[in-house]
């Protein structure tokens, strides 16, 4: 089990062409579009806190049209490849499709889902600032886009995905798990067969596809991420979908020297990520 | 390789007492391979009087290279006469755009609807061939060698090289020298500023060692902070490439529509005071309708 069959691969791949993105990014995009003199740095950072908008336009970057040397992971550097007219104007054509709708038939809650991503992005970027090696851009990215598999079930299979969220809650089991045995496959296997589609790196990839892998991972990519997602679910950031959190594995803690509780104590900027990452996901206090 | 210069203003055509002498079509360059095979670069109003000229040798088999789509590089497409004659050929060359998600082939499409031209592609008796390109791969026309390159405009755009028989030419199209989109000190500084670095190293490497280099050159240094983001460069801009790609001939184009030809050679004047030649630098020219030149 756990693989994709051709046919669910193509299905879920045509249906992400049509998925809207995220309500707060969509209402930015055409405030900041509105103004001729719209600043390129505040699109930017619009679109790298919304993993659909990210995906739908390292997909287009990333693609045989445009032959580029290597694969490339960073909303900069579309702007510089593409420019930022033609960055601009993409964003608009996703905004134009609509927003996720927070209520979904999976019962699965976006906004809290955001959160949870961001603040893992946030946190993956962060860790792989103390490594070195591993590029906190890409792990911010990595972070991003660790559970897009889930909010592509939520859409797209909502009955099956609902299904493998009460068996989590219910049997206190990983949802991954759930997913394996309520779909046959498991988001990780779903997000990196897409990644994979749109031609992103092959460390992004495989850092989708390892996310909750002990064994398979490796490289400080994986290891940020890895920990980031145990860490925002540890510490409630928001809703993944999945009640169990992971002892993070020994190859993981050797990275950052110690562990879960430790690694959250050196974290000083969290909570600047936090902040961040509820102002734009609209959930928490202050949002 | 002879180089003929058919349009050379920017933005819109400027025709008139004031611009006799550099002319007011827009982007339109005629490249002659040592074989004789034709390469038109853009299809501004220029390519009008071009096709007039291309009767006397018919059938015509044209390859045009779109630099992008804007309307003063793709506006004399309908009026490309040959296109209207059986026995012709033209095949168009450009990049695909991802907000339309469509190539090259949506250039006649568009200006080709009923509202606004009385002929339909259906209706025009030559060959129309469409071929969407990528960067850095490289066509080939009979004995020349087209290689695109992504510049820095509001839509995709190609800078081309062509290369045939040992000489070499770069058209720039329409191109704005990077800029970083975050100030000294924001986080993303650093990162940007590293990717503009190898961007415009990639660009000069894509001219380096050109017999001539045809550039964008819209504003004056002075002029270009009321423009920032338009997508164009200066005279000191195009220079400096020129220089940095050991261009042995810079062509200023894409003049500016309100730029008579006095004001346009006072400015040129100013500027190579300041850029006097330096040893083999580039001899810097500004580009005239009606200018041909031989490599």
């Amino acid at each position: 089990m756990n693989q994709i069959s051709p046919e669910l691969a193509k299905k879920l791949t045509l249906a992400v062409e049509k998925m809207p993105a995220f309500p707060k990014s969509v209402q930015k995009i055409l405030e900041l579009t509105r103004n001729l003199d719209c600043e390129p740095k505040q699109l930017v950072q619009v679109i790298e806190k919304d993993p659909v908008m990210t995906v739908k336009i390292l997909r287009v970057l990333n693609s045989a049209y445009y032959n580029l040397p290597s694969k490339i992971t960073s909303v900069n550097h579309s702007v510089v490849f593409l420019g930022f007219n033609t960055i601009k104007n993409l964003a608009l054509s996703i905004a134009s499709v609509g927003i996720l709708p927070k209520y979904n038939a999976a019962g699965f809650d976006i906004q809290h889902y955001l959160l949870h991503s961001l603040t893992t992005a946030g946190i993956a970027k962060s860790l792989a600032g103390k490594l070195g090696g591993a590029d906190p851009m890409d792990c911010y990215i990595a972070g991003l886009l660790h559970d897009f598999g889930k909010v592509v079930f939520a859409q797209f299979m909502p009955d099956e995905f609902n299904q493998a969220m009460q068996k989590s809650r219910s049997e206190n089991i990983s949802l991954h798990v759930a997913e394996s045995q309520v779909i046959g496959v498991d988001h990780t296997v779903v997000g990196s067969m897409l990644a994979e589609k749109w031609q992103f790196p092959q460390t992004l990839i495989d850092c989708i596809r390892n996310h909750h892998s002990a064994d398979s991972g490796e490289g400080g990519m994986w290891a940020s991420v890895y920990a980031a997602n145990q860490i925002s679910k540890k510490l409630s950031f928001g809703d993944s979908g999945n009640p169990c959190i992971e002892t993070l594995p020994p190859a993981v803690c050797n990275y950052f020297g110690g562990d879960i509780d430790e690694i959250i104590a050196s974290l000083r900027d969290l909570p600047k990520i936090v902040e961040e990452a509820q102002l734009f996901s609209q959930v928490g206090a202050d949002a | 390789m002879k180089i003929r210069f058919w349009g050379v203003r920017g933005s819109i055509p400027s025709p008139g007492p004031n611009t006799v002498k550099y002319g007011g079509n827009t982007t339109c360059i005629e490249i002659r391979t040592d074989d004789n095979e034709l390469i038109i670069l853009d299809a501004g109003t220029g390519i009008f009087a071009l096709s007039q000229a291309l009767l006397k040798e018919m059938p015509v088999a044209a390859n045009v290279f779109i630099t992008h789509t804007h309307w003063d590089h793709i506006q004399g497409l309908p009026f490309f006469i040959p296109i209207f004659i059986p026995g012709n050929t033209l095949r168009l060359h450009g990049a695909f755009d991802p907000v339309s998600g469509r190539g090259i082939e949506q250039i006649m499409e568009v200006q080709l609807q009923y509202s606004y031209f009385p002929v339909r592609e259906a209706e025009m008796k030559a060959k129309i061939e469409y071929e969407t390109l990528m960067p850095g791969q490289s066509v080939q026309i009979g004995s020349a060698t087209i290689t695109p390159t992504l510049l820095n405009h509001p839509v995709i755009n190609f800078g081309y090289r062509i290369d045939c028989n040992g000489k070499s030419v770069f058209f720039t199209g329409d191109h704005e020298p990077y800029y970083n989109i975050y100030a000294p000190g924001d986080e993303g500084y650093e990162e940007y500023r590293m990717l503009i670095e190898d961007k415009e190293k990639s660009i000069i490497e894509a001219m380096r060692g050109v017999d001539v280099l045809i550039a964008d050159s819209s504003y004056t240094t002075g002029e270009y902070p009321s423009k920032k983001g338009w997508g164009h460069g200066t005279f000191d801009s195009s220079i400096a490439m020129a220089k940095k790609a050991g261009a042995r001939i810079v062509y200023c184009t894409h003049h500016e529509p309100t730029r008579n030809d006095e004001a346009l050679e006072r400015e040129f004047e100013k500027v190579l005071a300041l850029h006097p030649r330096e040893g083999c630098g580039p001899e810097c020219r500004l580009a005239r309708e009606g200018e041909e030149i031989e490599i």
